[in-house]
């Protein structure tokens, strides 16, 4: 019908390396990048990372105790990286709901790591879970349960969220 | 003592390195609370749409609960997060965000908060949160 460019494939499936096909979509991610969010291990539909702690990430200048903000950014990126990760052929996702439960407050100055598992892949839909945590997962700082659109940008072109139009 | 509201409020987040972070900026009517995140290129989560992450429409109304919450409970700290769950509506496009939330109970160690994000038009919102948040009082007792 138009003549716009639809949107190229997604870059990180690219390489044939699942790790670095990860982080070429967390390199791709400019929020994902601000936060210093790093993927350190993949496996099929198993994805491991970290935050560095930061001094501008801080959420309570008393305690210097990270942002709940930022724990949310991570869990949902790394999340949706497992559901890519859970695929034959990488597509996008987008986050359907996500919950968070926050069993204790991250330690002041030290790194958060997670671990995400993508349990269900659907045709449409991925559910995916997740810990974040200091040393392991079995002293929790957080869980979440997340859902995801599977192929979300289908249909949709490059650029779709700049035009006047709503969508 | 002699502070407006509205300038603690916008003191408190000043303080909050994230709040800075994330660009936020406070609008208070009466005890009504309404955050503004303009747009800035380190938000986005999908460079192609472009759309925002998800993470940071979520922590927008986050600080908007927490901080609507130390309003209505007339504390100088915000609360702590038990648990949030956040449904996302529609992609956030590159302008400025808006989020407000509502006090929707104050017990004795807990309290329920639902918040809203929205863009172009308030009716149309492009993601919901609601939370449960430790009170003063609630943190008092657990500590005990």
């Amino acid at each position: 019908m138009s003549e716009e460019t639809p949107a190229p494939s997604v870059p990180y499936a690219a390489s044939d390396d699942p790790l670095e096909r990860v982080r070429a979509m967390i390199r791709f991610t400019p929020q994902a990048k601000a936060i210093g969010l790093e993927v350190t291990r993949i496996e099929p539909a198993r994805v491991w990372g970290r935050v560095p702690y930061r001094p501008d990430l801080i959420g309570d200048p008393e305690s210097g105790v990270i942002a709940g903000g930022v724990i949310t950014t991570f869990l949902d990126t790394i999340c949706g990286t497992a559901a890519v990760a859970a695929m034959e052929h990488p597509t996008t996702v987008a986050t359907i709901d996500l919950r968070i439960d926050y069993m204790r407050a991250a330690e002041p100055g030290r790194d958060v790591l997670a671990e995400a598992h993508c349990y269900k892949l659907g045709r449409s839909i991925a559910f995916v879970r997740a810990v974040a945590y200091e040393d392991t997962s079995d002293n929790p700082i957080a869980h979440v349960a997340c859902a995801f659109m599977i192929n979300s940008s289908e249909g949709r072109k490059m650029y779709a969220n700049m035009r006047k139009k709503k969508s | 003592m002699s502070e407006t509201p509205q300038a603690r409020v916008a003191a408190a987040l000043e303080r909050i390195p994230y709040a800075r972070f994330l660009g936020l900026r406070a609008e208070l009517k009466g005890d009504e609370l309404t955050l503004v995140m303009p747009f800035s290129d380190h938000l986005v989560g999908n460079p192609l749409l472009p759309a925002l992450h998800g993470g940071v429409v979520g922590a927008l109304m986050e600080v908007t609960a927490l901080t609507q919450l130390a309003i209505a409970s007339k504390s100088e700290r915000f609360p702590k997060t038990i648990d949030i769950g956040i449904d996302y509506l529609r992609s956030g496009k590159p302008i400025d965000t808006f989020a407000r939330a509502r006090v929707v109970k104050i017990g004795r160690r807990v309290a329920n908060v639902q918040a809203e994000a929205w863009q172009g038009e308030k009716n149309q919102p492009i993601a919901t949160l609601h939370g449960h948040f430790m009170t003063p009082e609630g943190e008092e007792s657990a500590a005990s």
